[in-house]
């Protein structure tokens, strides 16, 4: 695939991917190509891990419910930390960010319940409260990653 | 078919790893969840019609894209304006996402969120400042917090066990 296909490849169907049956072979249509080659072109970019997955981000607290979590970890212990923390199924984003509060991680699950639940359990687990910051208004929804 | 919270639970966590990179998709999807390809597709775009899913598509990764300044800039506005100000800094194009949380006090005394992804610090620096002085907040309490390492980073999971929901 060229590069300028690639390109609308990346660009163009990060959201109103085709319901279609075969939506690999309407998208080579419109880019001009083949559906074996932008599967494969898929595939590759999964590989490369430029490509997380082709499929749905969820609107937040719709089906379930979620939180942004911090916790404030003694740098020595910050990597064990951070994999049981992210050991929890329910975990789904977890980084080390520049600051006292070095690790932010979402939790996602069925209720409320259940992220309190993980809450506790990671706090037993690592002797470390989470701060817990859960979402009270979008004021930007992820409609994607302009590229162009 | 009409949804239910069982169904749709069953249906996104089919697709939790990304639809399978082969021709026909959807019926693999239905024959996972024991449906006809049809009323998944249609399933599908009702969920998306609804707003529950908020994007259908490819899910990208900012840093293997090149950009690997990913910010988080946060300040701490009086409730009575972080509204306006969130709108605003919303507008602006170079925000990705921008949310507000509570403050914990006193831990964490920021309210407002701005998710910044570009491809150097100086860059998105540059962008914080913008943002503020555009939303009218200059001078309030800020921080800019740079992701370093990514330990974890996946879609959302809707097969846990100990789902109550399902």
């Amino acid at each position: 695939m060229d590069a300028a296909a690639r390109a609308r490849l990346l660009n163009d169907y990060q959201r109103d991917f085709p319901l279609t049956s075969q939506p690999f072979l309407q998208i080579a249509a419109a880019l001009g190509t083949q559906e074996s080659q932008v599967l494969e072109e898929l595939r590759g970019l999964m590989v490369e891990g430029v490509l997380c997955r082709v499929g749905a981000v969820v609107r937040p607290n719709s089906i379930g419910a979620s939180t942004l979590a911090a916790m404030a970890v003694p740098p020595e212990r910050l990597e064990t930390v951070a994999a049981q923390v992210s050991a929890h199924a329910e975990v789904n984003h977890n980084y080390e960010r520049e600051h006292r509060l070095n690790l932010w991680f979402v939790v996602t699950a069925a209720d409320r319940a259940r992220i309190d639940a993980v809450l506790r359990a990671i706090e037993a687990e690592t002797g470390i409260a989470p701060l817990d910051l859960p979402l009270q208004r979008e004021y930007r929804i992820d409609l994607g990653f302009d590229l162009s | 078919m009409t949804g239910s919270p069982a169904r749709d639970r069953r249906l996104l966590a089919a697709i939790q790893d990304g639809l399978p990179l082969v021709p026909t998709p959807y019926a693999v999807v239905a024959e996972r969840v024991g449906e006809t390809e049809v009323a998944v597709r249609d399933r599908l775009r009702d969920l998306i019609e609804s707003g529950v899913i908020r994007r259908f598509g490819m899910v990208l990764r900012h840093h293997e894209l090149g950009y690997r300044a990913n910010a988080m800039a946060v300040w701490d506005v009086p409730d009575a304006r972080v509204d306006a100000v969130g709108e605003r800094m919303a507008s602006l194009p170079y925000v990705t996402l921008c949310y507000r949380r509570p403050r914990v006090w006193p831990a964490w005394p920021y309210n407002l969120f701005c998710m910044i992804h570009g491809r150097d610090r100086e860059t998105v620096r540059g962008q914080v400042a913008e943002a503020a002085k555009a939303a009218g907040i200059e001078g309030l309490r800020s921080e800019v917090l740079f992701s370093l390492r990514r330990f974890k980073q996946q879609g959302a999971r809707f097969d846990i066990a100990g789902d109550r929901a399902a």
